[in-house]
């Protein structure tokens, strides 16, 4: 039982991660309909921008949790930049364009910040520092929840709230929700579409730098290529739980989590990353609308 | 309900449903061979998702529609049978192989290849050579795909298009994409010719000239022609029978002196542009 | 006005080299070691970001002016543009030549350069067939495969596995290979085929996934991360060659085997299966109402670009004599891609041009090949912004009509 209840938890905590790299696909997708190759790399810049810091203002001797509030803030503010020249670079010259051309366009902009941080910094893998102190009242449960598991999921929880109250009540959530709807309405009802995509990437590739800072500091090494698996499984996860729609990423975030987790630890962990893309194959090949999403029929 | 003589397509009790939303219900239509139909009625009224219906792209949720293949064509598709095919939920390129042929009310052309591809696309299902075929080149080969040629040439001429058989298709004028689309959709030698609003955009000359096209066409190939369109003047000299469509349903059916006169008609759509 | 629009144009430039300095300053210049808690500040990397991004956004904006003038111009109805490269290549008196001499400088080759240069051409030829086994299912039938390094790695594997237990020889193996790829291609082509694009792009980048992770963690079966060694350089009825005659070897069968592909890509661009992919790149739902089975249609792409990719890694295999899953990532897919991008989708010498380009430049510029990756995706990116037809834009058959015909 204490086996299951850890894995359980481990699964929630890296579902949870998932969930929040998921959601900047899922709302790029739903504004523009375009798979966001880039976002795995978005995710990887904001840990490196994690790293950076944290490392300067450990040699600076800054206390551990001042640095981990700040490391996050900076990655964030960075990874949104960073999304913000990404559409304004690769998608937005390639509105209107055939359908594969965006997509081919992403591929490329993937492989060219992928090889831009390897080139700047190193091949290699870098440590982490483990920005997240181990708490003391955690101790009687640390053998099966982390305090960094803990951190993540409440950190995680609490930026999802954040999320949902921003698009269901400011006047940009609004905006946003009437692009994913139909664009040209939008446009006709005096909502500036440019305006509303760039803040769409920000914010998704923000979300997906708390997801890296995070994750980065509780595996405790990172390089220049994991943005392309979290990417594909981030992906996979918003697919599951319907591209699209926001609860959607966050239930297929926690589904993928679980299941990769549950998977490890009573299968085999050598086929861990197998089972995920095994996931996304079956579940686009037999329900491509996912468990939330609308069927959309094409239109004729 | 009996069937008709000589009926090419009959479609009985179609309904359709988007989730809730009813968008056919019930719609009884027949065209019979060699007849001119026209579907009129309101935007909205479900006439392109009839289209959608009869050809495969959309499976009805209620009814039948079968066909009556004039061309005494064999059919690869199950439930061939002497007394009609049964089409709902037959592949949209089964109905087309059949013989039940469309254009689309949003010109729909291949755009980067030239009118003359796009006309041979539509010869695609009458010809056979594999891809064995294609790198070898061998005499029956070379011998199908000139007659693809010549025959896609021939259609072109027939639609007064020869002139541009080799400019991309997206190059050419709005009037001749739609006659463009004809000439695909006669390479497939229907015996049904379905025709999504041909006159949409056109100027009235275009117009005038467009049903010069479509009579001549029937007589030289022999098809059976159900057409959507807007334009009151060309449905009521076109059409030999027209059904009225408003809310998914049909409400009037009859000759166009019959339908213009239907006080229903009137109502619902004349009404506002008896004038027209 | 034209002075006006260059000055604003480098202002723009200046501002955006601005942004992007300060976008990378942290990566460019900061380098942490956490454990030694030191920071290295490497400021040059700040200059040097500042003066090339200044640069590649002047060029930017004018290559954007440009594009914007065309849009403009093509809405006007004026005609297609043409570019001169493309135009000097389609003139006949101009490409007989040089497709003789081309093929003349083939056959030479290995009498006349060395092992080392011959065996990068190997792999320059393999690029080719790979990228016009690509080119068919991206380039003409519209169907963005990026797992289609799996077929390669199919094809490889196939060989170094025949090879290592049961001794199969090279010329047993090539057919075998060619037959493995289509099954595989036909295998995997029908449960994903009837997805709409992008859905189809990432279920064939699971697909690569999953063949390379298995490979990698299935020892049994493919022996791992450690991969297949010793496998048989090709012989000839019982005749094996020493390295250099074998080299020589390859080199030749790959020369057949591209002069083949050649030949079959263009024949069949052009023929009613060529026209009905083009049909489906085109318009999915128009080409199925003129009566194409979309899904065999899509099937026989498929299944064509899986042929050649899986005859490649045979080839592979046995030029290299040891294969291992880490040839088989998707960076090698994403390369293959780059490859049909550049050369344009849907050309035949696009793509052959686009792979010698790729695949010898990195290799010819050292100093160059360090950045080969950046520059495949930065190529990627600008290909589809400002030439989406690729370097040589793919031109449809002018038919000859036979008019007495009735």
């Amino acid at each position: 039982m204490e086996y299951f209840l850890q894995l359980f938890l481990g699964g929630l905590s890296r579902g949870s991660i998932y969930a929040l790299i998921a959601l900047g696909y899922t709302m790029v997708y739903g504004i523009i309909e375009l798979i966001n190759f880039a976002h795995g790399e978005i995710y990887m810049i904001g840990a490196f921008m994690g790293l950076i810091v944290a490392g300067v203002l450990t040699a600076m001797g800054w206390p551990t949790l001042s640095i981990l509030v700040i490391a996050l803030i900076i990655a964030v503010l960075y990874s949104a930049a960073y999304g913000y020249t990404v559409e304004k670079i690769a998608y937005k010259p390639l509105r209107g364009a055939p359908r594969l051309a965006p997509l081919i366009s992403a591929i490329g902009m993937s492989i060219l910040l992928q090889n831009y941080v390897m080139l700047a910094q190193t091949p290699d893998f870098l440590p982490f520092p483990r920005l997240i102190p181990d708490l003391e009242f955690m101790g009687p449960y640390a053998n099966f929840l982390a305090t960094s598991d803990l951190f993540i999921i409440i950190t995680s929880i609490s930026v999802m709230v954040a999320l949902t109250m921003f698009i269901k009540f400011t006047r940009m959530g609004k905006a946003m929700r009437a692009t994913a709807q139909n664009r040209k309405m939008a446009m006709l009802v005096g909502v500036n579409v440019d305006q509303v995509i760039s803040v769409t990437f920000m914010v998704g590739s923000g979300l997906a730098a708390v997801g890296g800072v995070l994750i980065a500091s509780h595996i405790g090494q990172i390089n220049f290529a994991i943005g392309f698996l979290a990417g594909i499984k981030a992906f996979t996860a918003a697919v599951l739980g319907g591209i699209g729609s926001i609860p959607g990423a966050v239930l297929g975030g926690l589904v993928l989590g679980w299941t990769e987790s549950f998977a490890a630890g009573y299968i085999s962990s050598d086929y861990e990353d197998v089972f995920a893309f095994c996931l996304l194959v079956l579940i686009l090949i037999f329900r491509p609308a996912g468990l939330l999403g609308k069927q959309r029929s094409q239109k004729v | 309900m009996e069937q008709t003589q000589n009926a090419v397509l009959s479609v009985r009790n179609m309904s359709m449903n988007f989730g809730g939303l009813r968008a056919l219900s019930d719609v009884d239509v027949e065209v019979r061979s060699g007849e001119i139909v026209a579907l009129i009625g309101p935007n909205g009224a479900g006439k392109t998702t009839f289209f959608n219906c009869i050809t495969g792209i959309y499976t009805p949720s209620e009814g039948q529609v079968l066909a009556y293949p004039t061309n005494g064509r064999k059919m690869r598709a199950d439930g061939a049978r002497s007394d009609g095919v049964r089409i709902n939920g037959m592949r949209t390129n089964l109905v087309c192989e059949l013989g039940m042929a469309r254009t689309f009310q949003n010109i729909r052309l291949f755009p980067s290849m030239t009118a003359l591809e796009n006309v041979m696309i539509g010869r695609h299902c009458r010809t056979r050579a594999g891809i064995l075929g294609a790198v070898l080149r061998g005499p029956k080969a070379r011998r199908e795909e000139q007659e693809v040629v010549d025959r896609s040439y021939q259609l072109l001429k027939k639609v007064g298009l020869e002139k541009v058989a080799n400019e991309y298709s997206r190059n050419l004028p709005y009037g001749a994409q739609r006659r463009l689309e004809i000439a695909r959709a006669l390479a497939t030698e229907p015996f049904l010719l379905l025709l999504d609003e041909p006159a949409a955009g056109m100027n009235p000359q275009e117009t005038l000239e467009l049903k010069e096209m479509v009579i001549r066409i029937r007589e030289e190939f022999q098809v059976s022609v159900l057409l959507i369109e807007h334009d009151m003047k060309m449905v009521m000299s076109l059409s030999d029978r027209i059904y009225v469509m408003e809310y998914g349903r049909v409400i009037s059916t009859g000759t166009p002196a019959e339908v213009s006169a239907d006080p229903q008609v009137i109502r619902a759509y004349l009404g506002e542009e008896s004038d027209a | 006005m034209a002075v006006a629009n260059l000055l604003g144009n480098l202002k723009k430039s200046a501002i955006a080299a601005l942004w992007l300095a300060f976008l990378t300053l942290p990566v460019m210049v900061i380098r942490v070691d956490t454990v030694e808690k030191t920071v290295t500040w490497r400021w040059m990397h700040l200059a040097y970001m500042l003066v090339g991004s200044f640069v590649l956004a002047v060029a930017w904006h004018f290559l954007m002016d440009r594009r914007d003038r065309g849009a403009a111009n093509r809405d006007s109805g004026g005609g297609e543009t043409q570019s001169a490269l493309s135009l000097w290549l389609e003139n006949p008196s101009v490409m007989r030549p040089l497709m003789a001499f081309g093929l003349l400088v083939a056959v030479a080759f290995p009498w006349v350069f060395s092992m080392y240069q011959t065996n990068i051409l190997i792999s320059a030829l393999i690029y080719v067939v790979l990228g016009l086994g690509l080119n068919i299912t991206v380039g003409l039938a519209g169907l963005l495969d990026l797992g289609y390094v799996a077929f390669y790695a199919v094809g490889a594997y196939a060989y170094a596995l025949l090879n290592h237990h049961f001794q199969l020889g090279f010329w047993t193996v090539l057919p075998l290979g060619a037959i493995l790829g289509a099954f595989f291609g036909i295998l995997l082509g029908f449960p994903v085929l009837r997805l709409r694009g992008d859905y189809l792009a990432i279920v064939t980048l699971g697909f690569g996934q999953i063949v390379r992770l298995v490979l990698e963690n299935w020892s049994a079966f493919s022996n791992g991360p450690a991969g297949i060694s010793n496998i048989s350089r090709p012989g000839l009825f019982g005749v094996t060659y020493g390295v250099d005659q074998a080299t020589t070897y390859i080199y030749y069968i790959m020369l057949a085997l591209v002069v083949l592909t050649i030949f079959v890509t263009a024949r069949l661009k052009d023929s009613r299966i060529g026209r009905a992919w083009l049909a489906l790149r085109e318009d999915e739902i128009a080409c199925q109402a003129m009566g194409i089975d979309n899904t065999r249609a899509k099937l026989m792409a498929f299944a064509l670009g899986a042929t050649l990719a899986s005859l490649m890694g045979v080839v592979f295999a046995a030029k290299t004599t040891y294969i291992n899953p880490a040839s088989f990532t998707f960076m090698e897919s994403a390369m293959i891609l780059a490859i049909v991008v550049l050369g344009g989708m849907g050309s035949v010498l696009g793509v052959i041009l686009g792979a010698f380009l790729l695949i010898l430049l990195p290799e010819y510029m050292r100093a160059f090949s360090e950045y080969r990756m950046l520059i495949f995706g930065a190529t990627m990116i600008l290909v589809m912004v400002f030439r989406p037809q690729g370097l040589i834009r793919a031109k449809r058959k002018v038919y000859k009509i036979n008019t007495e015909a009735a």
